[in-house]
């Protein structure tokens, strides 16, 4: 009887440590595979030649080269400017509005909520679309044919894109808060305004910034909209706004990557690492977190 | 609240404005409210308007069908619909068979403790998307895939690495929230493995493969860049079709194959509404 059930127990250990090691070979797999054209380009980052395939000798000066790119410096400049300033305004609009959704009648909310679905789930080319047919428009028939297209009606291509997470992010946090706290604002002398700066917003402020870092990432994204929606301005001058997607689709359209953008892609590609691994260490501290106030209760 | 009601009706001309005028928390969505009129809404009538008229000579717009007519008429256009439902529908499969494992994989507990594998399969999204198209067709290139030789396996390929980490995402979360108890309640009452995943893991996660299946599909259906750039300009998309009907500034009819996209964007969403509830905060929780 013992017998039959230690041989059980191995049977299910084996058992288990197959599961796993054949687990992790698939995993791995996947993703080695899925990393693959990222870790070629930032392996030849290292080599000058003109072509991925062809390794010339081991140098850094591509990473020189990018930096005296002055093209690929302006775009990267844009990219982060409108970056920072569609998502601040968005946040700012978003969660005014996701506010003032909130207290408002259930009839108008949803209203609203159906609207704000709509760029959510739009393609984003009509959206690009509609939006230069609209730019077009106000310009032949209202401005008179004086040219519309600038850094403002991109950064209102930009928001139409952001705008509608901002609040989805928001609108979660606001249900989840305690309705008597605004109150006791009001109880303890706060005016209206007061009371939503003192208690509102930093009951909101998790759902805020998750809308703000991720109208960062799809600004960033972003090729669509831009490319129809961009006019000359910010650090492009008199000429057309060049992001880093509209530099690379206009570069990849006639060949190759060119070298430098190897070298970016490797800084790229270490940023955003570093950013994984921030997410990671802050989540798992907050899980932590969580755990011990479960058992402190 | 019969006093403040007496009161308010009782107050001067002047009291009443204040009282509309003054501050109050739902007036905080009234910018929102005109954005969302001014560049959400206007556009999409305009859209409507350029669907269902024609340009004259004089430049004026006048109400016709010729842009339906001549969307129903093209076997060209007809045919790139039918091919980009065709692309969206494999990827989709695709994207699904790959990501479905591995998301179970990742949220089962004895085969990954570690929350940094998630974060790897996800952070591809944060690399700009242009400049890894462009990668994935160089060394598609450097391998022998030609895009212009094969164009449909070059995009297929491309859009798989381009919406792969979005269809992990959404499963992953429906799998951790998995009822355990259930599978191993399954499991007691006789189910071999492949009768536990159909009767008691595959609806569980039913919810997680319908938002999967949607961050793919459409957005494939549409896409632009991808198929543009893997296939060598061979594979013309639904996405491409209506660019290049407004860069060649037919905008009438730009502007109706728009509306079919928008057309078919709601069917989807009315389809799979009634799969999951909480779709919006799916969505929100990928980014």
């Amino acid at each position: 009887m013992t017998q039959n059930l230690t041989q059980n127990e191995r049977k299910i250990r084996k058992n288990a440590i197959l599961r796993k090691t054949i687990g992790q070979c698939v995993i791995w797999l996947v993703l080695i595979a899925m990393y693959i054209p990222i870790m070629v380009l930032i392996a030849y980052s290292f080599t000058r030649a003109a072509n991925i395939g062809t390794w010339t000798g081991f140098t850094f000066l591509l990473y020189a080269d990018l930096f005296n790119d002055a093209e690929i410096m302006v775009a990267l400049g844009n990219t982060v400017l409108i970056a920072l300033i569609s998502s601040a305004l968005s946040t700012v609009l978003g969660t005014c509005g996701a506010i003032g959704a909130f207290y408002s009648k259930r009839r108008s909310r949803e209203v609203l909520e159906s609207v704000n679905q709509i760029p959510v789930v739009n393609a984003e080319i009509v959206i690009a679309l509609s939006l230069t047919v609209m730019f077009v428009f106000f310009q032949s028939y209202i401005l008179g044919g004086s040219n519309v297209f600038s850094f403002w009606t991109l950064l209102i291509g930009h928001m139409v894109l952001q705008v509608p997470f901002v609040y989805l992010s928001v609108k979660p946090k606001l249900q989840q808060m305690d309705p008597a706290l605004y109150e006791a604002a009001l109880d303890l002398g706060c005016n209206q305004t007061q009371a939503l700066w003192k208690a509102t917003i930093p009951e909101i402020m998790p759902g805020v910034a998750s809308g703000f870092l991720l109208s960062i990432t799809l600004s960033l994204d972003d090729f669509i909209v831009t490319a129809f929606t961009r006019g000359a301005g910010l650090l492009s001058g008199d000429k057309s706004i060049e992001t880093l997607s509209t530099l690379v689709q206009a570069k990849i359209k006639k060949g190759p990557i060119p070298p430098e953008m190897r070298a970016l892609t490797t800084l790229i590609f270490l940023t955003v690492l570093a950013v994984a691994i921030l997410v990671t260490i802050y989540r798992n501290r907050t899980v932590k977190k969580t755990r011990k106030g479960r058992k402190g209760a | 609240m019969p006093s403040t009601e007496s009161k308010r009706r009782s107050g001067s001309g002047w009291a009443q404005f204040r009282r509309i005028v003054s501050f109050k928390r739902k007036h905080l969505c009234i910018p929102y409210i005109l954005f969302l009129a001014l560049f959400v809404i206007i556009p999409i009538i305009i859209i409507l308007v350029y669907a269902f008229t024609r340009t004259t000579e004089t430049g004026q717009l006048e109400f016709s069908f010729d842009a339906l007519k001549e969307f129903f008429s093209s076997t060209t256009k007809l045919n790139v619909l039918l091919v980009s439902l065709f692309i969206g529908l494999v990827n989709t499969l695709l994207c699904l068979l790959i990501g479905y494992p591995i998301a179970y994989l990742l949220a089962d507990k004895r085969v990954n403790k570690n929350y940094v594998m998630v974060m790897l399969f996800i952070m591809p999204m944060w690399i700009n998307f242009v400049l890894r198209t462009g990668a994935t067709r160089d060394v598609l290139y450097m391998m022998g895939i030609k895009g212009g030789q094969h164009p449909y396996l070059a995009t297929l390929i491309g859009l798989l690495y381009n919406y792969l980490p979005f269809t992990i995402l959404p499963l992953y979360t429906t799998m951790i929230k998995l009822d355990k108890s259930q599978i191993e309640a399954a499991k007691d009452l006789g189910c071999n493995p492949a009768q536990t995943f159909v009767h008691s893991i595959l609806p569980q996660t039913v919810p997680g493969i319908v938002s999967a299946a949607e961050m793919v599909f459409m957005p494939t259906m549409s896409s632009y860049v991808i198929s543009d750039t893997l296939s060598e300009g061979k594979l013309t998309l639904f996405g491409n079709s209506i660019a290049s009907s407004f860069n060649n500034s037919l905008w009438n009819d730009g502007s109706f194959m728009a509306l079919v996209m928008l057309v078919l964007i709601f069917l989807t969403m009315f389809i799979t509404n009634r799969f999951h509830k909480d779709e919006t905060q799916e969505r929100g929780r990928l980014w």
